[in-house]
């Protein structure tokens, strides 16, 4: 047993970009507390220089996402649910700290998280044949519509629920072959920053997924006019400025998704509407043969 | 300033052809007073150098002060295409990127010169006729170095008949780090005869050093003094083909020499860092220890280059982000 004069292990965790851990640019870190308010730990406040690396290291990581098989990128995410369910417990722990649950509530919701995980990983390679599909044309071609990623998505994740939210708005963005930025819950970020850990001990390419703690309220702005982000979710987005941050989307004709007016019930069926949004439409004609 | 005894020389020798510049017309008058000469320059403190170079680089270049840093830093730019592949038709797009570099936004300023292989700089010529920017073209076998002398004589006449305006030579490293400094002297000598052209100031020479092949600060020292007291107008850091290439301590040392060789014979010598400058970032870095090193008469496209050809683009996002206010990305600027 330890002794109560161990000292404390006060933690700074830091933000995941380009498959490493760097501090915040800015050098600024903020303290995280509780649903009660009582010190968790300290973690990286990024700044929008963070937010400007974390994309360019998305958009040098999109060729290889997207360029890899249906197949293999399910494989790649259905690793990552097995690596979460080998921390569920540490989930447990930092759900029940940030939202102030009940150990039981709390194994629910990572339960839910885990399972939303593989429910999306099982998509990659069946949503060509759910959205896309030949079309009959009048003359003789083959013509088919296939769907493909959208490129970089900024993910404003949702500030309440910290680890099922989170992965029901990051997952739909990778099955889809997308490579992602996100800011996660400013008040509850452990669960994201442990997510953060176990992508990178698993086999997801690193700069596919970019974690920032931090603020959406101040980052969002960079991320809707950043002319090298293609869409945007703005579900975390404070309400009064998703407006705003839509506006400035609009600039560079970013695919946007609405925040909900309250956070929607997580552990409901999400159904496709979370993964056509950052989904392109590619119709090909072929001249049919002899 | 007398600098060695000299065993070798005959009493009453006549002094070399093409002796540098006064005070050190002496020192190449035989091998053993060179060696006795480059060696005697006082030694560099590595740790010293990339101390003072680490700490340049923390300087905090913000808002306007940057977008002018940008902007010199553009008009500074050696744009560069050494590659196998090379058409005319990538150096015709590459010269007119030259010419314009962001077409969205007239005011950014144009390159200095537009970097090519010598079969190449008449194509380059042609495109860039009337608009003030240089043709340059290596030579001497780039970049390697490894031919006889009359090849490496033979191409930079090729690329001065073609149309280059500067020569990009490359020194032989083999006989630097062999010791026959006298030889890779000779040569610089020879190129830089080779530059002449009828009616014509002779083509501007820049030496290539291959610091990343000479792998000690010393030898970059003594590398910088040989082709300045040859004769040349830049003295650079790298082909670019070779790791590491230009390294902030590489720079420093070799802008020191720069600025000693300066002070001693009232020539001034330019700097051109190559290789591995792909940020904004590391350019400003070059343009502080630029103005801390030699000082603001440096800080002018006659007389520091940056030879690249991805940084170009980083300073034209960084640009994009000054005019704008948000970030760019790479699709707002040309696939090169």
């Amino acid at each position: 047993m330890i002794g109560n004069d161990r000292l404390a292990v006060r933690k700074t965790y830091k933000l995941y970009v380009n498959g490493a851990f760097p501090r915040s640019e800015s050098g600024r870190t903020y303290e995280v507390t509780d649903a009660k308010g009582h010190f968790l730990a300290n973690t990286a406040w990024a700044s929008r220089k963070d937010a400007r690396d974390a994309v360019v290291a998305a958009r040098g990581a999109f060729a290889t996402w997207s360029g890899a098989t249906a197949y293999n990128r399910g494989q790649v995410l259905y690793r990552v649910a097995e690596v979460m369910e080998g921390r569920h417990v540490q989930f447990c722990e930092e759900v029940a700290a940030a939202e102030g649950l009940s150990t039981s509530k709390a194994r629910a919701a990572v339960d839910a998280a885990i399972d939303r995980w593989v429910w999306y990983a099982g998509w990659t390679d069946k949503l060509a044949a759910v959205l896309g599909g030949s079309n009959p044309v009048a003359g003789p071609y083959f013509d088919f519509s296939t769907p493909e990623p959208t490129g970089v998505v900024a993910v404003l994740a949702p500030q309440q629920s910290s680890l099922l939210g989170l992965v029901s708005v990051l997952a739909p963005v990778l099955a889809t072959g997308n490579t992602a930025v996100v800011v996660t819950s400013k008040e509850r970020p452990l669960p994201a920053v442990t997510l953060g850990e176990v992508l990178a001990t698993s086999d997801v390419p690193g700069g596919v997924v970019n974690l920032l703690t931090g603020s959406a309220e101040e980052l969002g702005p960079w991320l809707a006019e950043h002319a090298d982000v293609d869409g945007i979710d703005l579900t975390g987005a404070p309400a009064s400025r998703a407006m705003e941050f839509e506006r400035e989307a609009a600039g560079t004709i970013k695919r946007v998704v609405r925040p909900p007016a309250t956070e929607p019930d997580w552990t409901a069926d999400p159904g496709l509407t979370r993964m056509t949004p950052f989904l392109e439409t590619k119709t090909v004609w072929h001249p049919m043969g002899i | 300033m007398t600098h060695v005894l000299d065993p070798d020389a005959l009493p009453g020798a006549t002094p070399a052809v093409h002796a540098p510049l006064p005070p050190y017309d002496d020192v190449t008058r035989s091998d053993s007073a060179f060696r006795a000469f480059l060696h005697g320059l006082p030694g560099v403190d590595q740790v010293g150098a990339e101390a003072r170079a680490a700490q340049l680089g923390t300087r905090s270049i913000k808002t306007t002060s940057k977008a002018w840093a940008i902007d010199m830093a553009i008009s500074m730019v050696d744009l560069t295409t050494l590659e196998g592949a090379d058409t005319p038709g990538k150096v015709r797009s590459l010269a007119a990127k030259a010419k314009q570099p962001d077409p969205g936004d007239p005011t950014t300023p144009k390159v200095a010169a537009v970097c090519v292989y010598g079969d190449l700089a008449g194509v380059a010529r042609d495109a860039l006729a009337g608009t003030g920017i240089h043709v340059a073209a290596v030579a001497t076998a780039f970049p390697s170095g490894r031919a006889s002398r009359a090849v490496k004589i033979a191409d930079v006449r090729d690329a001065v008949e073609n149309g280059a305006d500067e020569i990009d030579m490359v020194i032989d490293r083999g006989a630097f780090l062999t010791g026959r400094y006298l030889e890779v002297y000779e040569e610089i000598v020879a190129v830089r005869e080779a530059c002449a052209r009828p009616g014509k100031d002779p083509a501007h020479l820049k030496v290539i050093l291959e610091t990343g092949e000479l792998k000690t600060l010393d030898n970059v020292r003594r590398a910088s003094w040989i082709a300045m007291l040859a004769g040349g107008d830049f003295i650079k850091t790298s082909t670019g083909k070779v790791n590491p290439a230009a390294t902030l301590p590489v720079g420093l040392v070799m802008l020191e020499a720069v600025r000693d060789f300066r002070i001693a014979t009232g020539r001034q010598i330019g700097f051109k860092p190559a290789g591995g400058i792909k940020t904004t970032k590391d350019a400003v870095k070059h343009l502080v220890m630029i103005n801390e090193t030699v000082g603001p008469d440096w800080l002018d496209p006659d007389w520091f280059r940056f030879g690249a050809s991805s940084l170009l683009n980083d300073l034209l996002l960084q640009r994009q982000k000054l005019r704008t206010g948000h970030y760019s990305g790479p699709d707002y600027v040309t696939v090169d």
